[in-house]
């Protein structure tokens, strides 16, 4: 395998070009909402007031459109995205028909009763409770919904079942949409959000997991293939909370997903896993983002992407960042890229920022290796047939994180939708 | 009993200096049973015969035949050659990410044998023959030849020599970056395989040493693309007294 790899472990503040001016808040950032000016403390270095700086502290986030200048695609975080392809989401108001929401229990069945499902509109408290917009289109989402979907697991209740939010697409207009997901304390639940047909939207999801919760959010992005889809999946992470965020993009023209979460408390645990397959034309873009702002708590991440057609595209980004306070902070990210042909291109960019050098560990990793004629020839050396090596190559390699799932009638279907898309590749 | 027969074989590569001939009329006819060694100096083309046996695509055959019991080898793709009974123990194995060797083991052996080997026997072969080949248990989980050294990268594939049992086994420098305990250990693997009967050797090696292991009833010695001499086991005695001198132009001689 020809494999570039970029490994580090940290124990010590390492940190390049970052500086430790700026503790003030940017006016952008303050006071607009619950979440402005705690855990998003905004700053800014020299450049003028709430301009975003390198470091991911530094990012404006605001609940106001207006705060966020049109985008150029120069911007640091939207560099890797064709614009073009956006399908107005970064410059329409988003006003068109939002996908469907129907919430169900696994394969349609039932939802679990227990879990309390509401319509609200945007004046309702929980909103803004545990996200905000960070970027241009998630801001134009913020301001253009009309009404939210919560779905809640109330206090100590454990779901027997998975639920699933079927999020159906039927227009190609520009919309918004949001959505909010509330973990009581100590209940313990797997939501998927399954986004299916065909839509151009920007969505904000809210998942505020409240102390000792146990929460996994799957995110399946499994659009027809002209679907356009923003997604900013915002997590706040309470005391001893564990969240396991599972982010799935296989189909739409343009995917780009930025799940993120805030350790609101000590004592959180984190997994954010990814899976994506871009197919010829694809452009399937992710950007996470571990805010390590309290002591003790831990992250794993893990994303791992194929790649295979002409001009297939994926996009990772992996901003971890340990602040000042968060001591005892145990973190690792990695991204592993396997690009199946020629004429695909995956970007890879782990950041880890740490702030203080009392930390159990922090650590990142970046490969993309390339299956290659050698592989090949290996594999079929042993008898198997070309198209079942490739198959098992690529099953073996993303069957890591599909098994994380634990559900398992998703996992078969994930399964065998990779498969599609391997053979839809006619390889 | 089964034929494996090299006839006049002339094999070149394109490079970027344009085509290059480096097998220049090679035959060879090994019969299930033997041991061939095929010893020579460094770039003299054994590892071009042995993965043009195998299929490799780099190499064209611009004359000469290969063929398995009269069935023509060079008609036929590089997954059916190996299912044909060909196996190829290469020099250098690559990694294969994201394939396990529990689940590449199995898949290869479900190919090889057109249906899935019994889950409870096969099991049960895999963990004593890597047992005996000395291979750590959690080999299995691990990905094929990923960040194996070299050495182990050797013992897995005499691994698979042992279940999957082929007709014809071609060696290719298995011997190479090995110490004399894994040596052995390679050797009796082989061996084992050889007397449990039906499977024919080509056995290609730089040095002597692993002939004291593995006996070869024919020894052919290959210079500049083709075979200079032949003999029996006693020919490599000589090579390793003598080297490979009085076969290179002298120009070549060190
Ligand atoms: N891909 C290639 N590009 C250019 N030359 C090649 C290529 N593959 C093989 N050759 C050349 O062909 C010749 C034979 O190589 P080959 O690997 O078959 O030799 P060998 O006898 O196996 O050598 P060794 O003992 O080093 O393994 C060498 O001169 C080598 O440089
Ligand atoms: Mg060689």
């Amino acid at each position: 395998m020809t494999e570039t790899t970029e490994k580090a472990r940290i124990g010590a503040p390492a940190i390049d070009g970052f500086s430790e001016e700026g503790e003030d808040l940017s006016p952008v950032n303050a006071g607009q909402g619950p979440l402005a000016g705690a855990s998003t403390k905004g700053h800014s270095h020299g450049g003028g007031v709430g301009v975003p700086d390198s470091s991911r502290a530094g990012r404006r986030t605001s609940y106001q459109l207006a705060d966020f200048p049109q985008l150029t695609g120069r911007e640091e975080d939207w560099r890797f995205t064709p614009l073009k392809r956006l399908r107005g989401l970064h410059t329409e108001a988003l006003t068109g028909a939002a996908p469907t929401v129907t919430v169900t229990g696994p394969e349609g069945s039932e939802a679990p009763s227990a879990v309390k499902v509401e319509t609200v509109d945007r004046s309702d408290a929980r909103i803004g409770s545990a996200g905000i917009p960070e970027d241009r289109v998630s801001a134009a989402a913020w301001e253009a919904f009309t009404e939210a979907t919560v779905l809640t697991i109330p206090a100590e209740t454990e779901l027997e079942t998975g639920v699933v939010v079927a999020i159906e697409g039927t227009g190609t207009e520009a919309s918004a949409q949001h959505l909010v997901i509330v973990a009581e304390r100590f209940s313990k639940a797997v939501v998927v959000l399954d986004h299916k047909g065909t839509t151009t939207v920007s969505q904000n999801v809210e998942i505020d997991v409240r102390d000792g919760a146990e929460l996994t959010v799957v995110s399946v992005q499994e659009w027809n293939d002209d679907a356009v889809h923003a997604s900013s999946q915002q997590a706040k992470i309470g005391r001893d909370a564990k969240f396991k965020h599972v982010a799935v993009s296989l189909g739409g023209d343009l995917v780009r997903v930025t799940p993120s979460a805030r350790f609101s408390q000590p004592g959180g645990d984190v997994e954010l896993f990814g899976l994506y397959f871009a197919d010829a034309g694809q452009h399937l873009e992710q950007r996470l983002f571990v805010d390590h702002a309290v002591p003790n708590c831990k992250s794993r991440v893990l994303y791992k992407g194929a790649l295979q057609g002409e001009a297939a595209h994926t996009v990772w980004v992996g901003d971890v960042l340990i602040r000042k306070e968060a001591e005892g902070t145990d973190s690792y990210e990695a991204n592993r890229n396997l690009v199946l042909t020629d004429g695909a291109r995956a970007d890879s960019v782990p950041n880890l920022e740490i702030e203080t050098g009392l930390i159990e560990g922090a650590g990142h990793a970046s490969t993309t290796g390339r299956f290659d004629d050698e592989h090949l020839f290996y594999l079929m050396a042993r008898g198997i047939p070309e198209d079942e090596a490739r198959r098992l190559v690529v099953r073996g390699f993303l069957n890591e994180i599909i098994q994380q799932i634990r559900v398992p009638e998703l996992e078969e279907r994930l399964t065998e939708a990779v498969e599609r898309e391997l053979a839809a590749g006619n390889l | 009993m089964s034929t494996l027969d090299i006839k006049d074989l002339h094999v070149s590569i394109e490079t970027e200096q344009g085509k290059k001939e480096i097998l220049k009329g090679v035959s060879l006819t090994i019969n299930t049973g033997e041991i061939h060694a095929i010893m020579g100096p460094n770039g003299s083309g054994k590892s071009t015969l042995a993965s043009t046996i195998a299929g490799h695509p780099r190499y064209t055959v611009d004359s000469g035949s290969i063929t398995l019991d009269g069935e023509d080898v060079l008609e036929m793709s590089v997954d059916e050659r190996a299912r044909a009974g060909l196996f190829l123990a290469m020099q250098y194995p690559v990694e294969v990410p994201g394939v396990t060797m529990t689940n590449f083991l199995r898949t290869a052996k479900t190919a090889l044998d057109g249906e899935a080997p019994k889950l409870r026997t096969w099991t049960k072969d895999v963990k004593e023959a890597m047992s005996q080949l000395r291979i750590d248990a959690d080999f299995a989980q691990r990905n094929v030849n990923e960040g194996f050294s070299g050495g182990e990268k050797k013992r897995v594939e005499i691994l698979q020599l042992e279940l999957f049992k082929p007709k014809f086994a071609i060696m290719d420098e298995t011997d190479s970056g090995l110490d004399v305990d894994a040596l052995k250990v390679v050797s009796e693997g082989h061996n084992r395989v050889h007397e449990a009967g039906g499977l024919g050797t080509l056995l290609i090696t730089h040095y002597t040493r692993i002939l004291r292991y593995i006996k070869p009833d024919f020894v052919h010695v290959f210079v500049d693309g083709k075979i200079a001499e032949e003999g029996g086991p006693e020919l490599a005695d000589r090579l390793e007294e003598e080297g490979y001198d009085r076969f290179l132009p002298t120009a070549a001689k060190a």
